[in-house]
């Protein structure tokens, strides 16, 4: 579904990103794990067009070279960004309203905003309140209600779990894996490194722009760096 | 008493005015960072329109719809043709596109119809006075309130009821994650211009209707107060825009009004006082922007 080759992203003189190659299939879950300043947000960025890149990145067969963060979404790849980045000011159903304007009627986003507080039923109750005054985990719900609301074939997910209460990472990675099984191919990043791989199909590690491990998640997890460095064993 | 319910009419009056092209400012601003000071010159389009129709002989109301929609207009070309090719670009370089912007605007007026003011010339009906009990009235400074109140109404349902009206408002927090909505960066910053431009438009009725003529730089010194308006009230903040039109527009006819005689020369350096105090006691403004995220 999603084919990324020689991916390169540079901030001036930094190169953030050297020559990534990933791919993800349709329905999986593949985490792209490792520490901060790694690469991984700026791959998600790249991908959803918030920053300018070299290399090849194609979904479903469809380059996304020159295209803008609009079409992007429009061809069926969403974003849950890191820091969640819901819009404060406005209310959670005006938050939910936006996030499927483009695709869908007015009747069918009722619809659809519905099917979202039938699924997160905090976000059904605070539904006229400002999404700035909910709680972390409440906005990150609110993040994700938002990017499904387009009905994305490919999720792409920014540390999700960053920020959270344990009780709510547990929530978030559910969610996470029931998304998958309800055929939303997902490509997740994240430094919750054990929990990624619980409901990975497949894992990379990147370090410095590169990728450093890759594999099923089970050799993922065998692998020396990320067996010492991130399960602590 | 009857002076000061006059002068208070006045300072809301005027405020109104102030206010709509302030919040025309902040419309723009607090999506693409750019304060338009080519706004000015989008109120002398809509003048010269008003006055080519009426000169035209045709009704009153057809010259003010038309002045209104050229303002559209204008607004809407400045950014296609001036400001799109700027985006992202740093403020310093879009203040100098709008300064630009502004210069050739007065300059093709000056050269292609005249330097010199030239009379609008408005019914009777329009520039009379009115007795409500022992005050009198003018019915500019009434119209003019009942249009600010109709158009600040008409702004809020379009920002709360359309989606563009609330892609706008969530673009003034974070404009790349409304482009992730799906939605056109183009259509949002376009709209955002469009009303601006009406808001200009409809302020420039009103002052055309004050001033009785129309002449180059005649929103040279209305887009200067705007913008004093939008600081006071909070850079990017819509209500404070608002308030911020009002709370000069009272102080300036105030001071006008109530002022000794051996002090109204000093009136602008009292008003400009009392702005700075104000900015001293909340430097971000009367009602700040919400802090926003950028990527």
């Amino acid at each position: 579904m999603l084919d990324v080759a020689s991916l390169q992203v540079r901030y001036g003189a930094i190169e953030a990103v050297r020559g990534l190659d990933l791919s993800v299939g349709k329905g999986e879950i593949v985490a792209l794990l490792g520490a901060n300043g790694a690469g991984k947000s700026s791959t998600l960025a790249a991908i959803s067009g918030l920053t300018p890149w070299a290399g090849d990145i194609r979904f479903n067969d469809q380059s996304l070279n020159g295209q803008s963060p609009e079409a992007i979404t429009r061809a069926g790849i969403g974003l849950v960004p890191e820091g969640r980045r819901i819009f404060a000011g406005l209310t959670v159903a005006e938050n939910l309203l936006l996030g499927g304007a483009v695709h869908a009627s007015p009747a069918e986003l009722r619809r659809r905003a519905t099917q979202m507080q039938e699924r997160f039923p905090i976000l059904a109750e605070r539904r006229q309140q400002k999404a700035g005054l909910m709680s972390g985990g409440e906005q990150q719900m609110l993040a994700i209600a938002r990017a499904l609301m387009a009905q994305p074939k490919l999720l792409l997910m920014d540390e999700p779990s960053l920020g959270l209460a344990p009780q709510v990472v547990e929530a978030v990675f559910d969610l996470i894996a029931s998304l998958r099984d309800e055929g939303i191919t997902i490509l997740l990043v994240e430094q919750n490194v054990p929990m990624s791989l619980d409901i990975a199909d497949h894992a990379l590690v990147l370090a410095q722009g590169r990728i450093s491990v890759r594999g099923t998640t089970a050799e993922v997890a065998q692998s020396d760096a990320v067996h010492g460095a991130y399960l602590g064993l | 008493m009857e002076i000061f319910i006059q002068q208070t009419i006045n300072a809301l009056s005027l405020g109104g005015i102030y206010a709509l092209l302030a919040l025309g400012l902040a419309v723009v601003f607090s999506i693409v960072r750019l304060i338009n000071f080519a706004h000015g010159e989008v109120m002398t389009v809509t003048g010269y329109g008003i006055w080519f129709i009426l000169l035209s002989g045709f009704p009153v109301g057809l010259a003010i719809a038309f002045g209104v929609v050229a303002a559209i207009a204008a607004s809407m070309t400045m950014e296609r043709v001036a400001f799109r090719q700027m985006r992202g670009a740093d403020v310093t370089t879009l203040l100098i596109t709008s300064f630009a912007v502004s210069q050739i605007i007065q300059v093709l007026f000056q050269s292609g119809i005249s330097a010199r003011p030239v009379a609008v010339i408005l019914p009777d009906w329009l520039t009379d006075s009115i007795m409500i009990g022992s005050v009198r009235i003018g019915m500019v400074s009434i119209l003019s309130i009942a249009v600010v109140i109709v158009s600040l109404i008409l702004l809020r349902l379009i920002l709360t009821r359309s989606v563009t009206g609330i892609a706008m408002r969530a673009a003034a927090e974070d404009f790349a994650v409304v482009r992730l909505m799906g939605i056109s960066a183009n259509r949002v910053i376009a709209t955002s211009f469009a009303i601006s431009g009406a808001l200009a438009g409809i302020a420039a009725v009103l002052w055309v209707a004050t001033r009785g003529s129309v002449d180059p730089l005649m929103g040279a010194i209305p887009v200067l107060k705007a913008f004093i308006a939008t600081v006071v009230g909070g850079l990017g903040s819509l209500s404070g825009a608002v308030i911020g039109g009002f709370v000069l527009g009272i102080v300036e006819v105030y001071l006008q009004a109530f002022l000794p005689e051996a002090i109204l020369p000093y009136r602008d350096a009292i008003a400009l006082s009392i702005i700075v105090g104000i900015l001293v006691l909340r430097p971000d403004g009367l009602l700040p922007a919400a802090s926003t995220n950028r990527s």
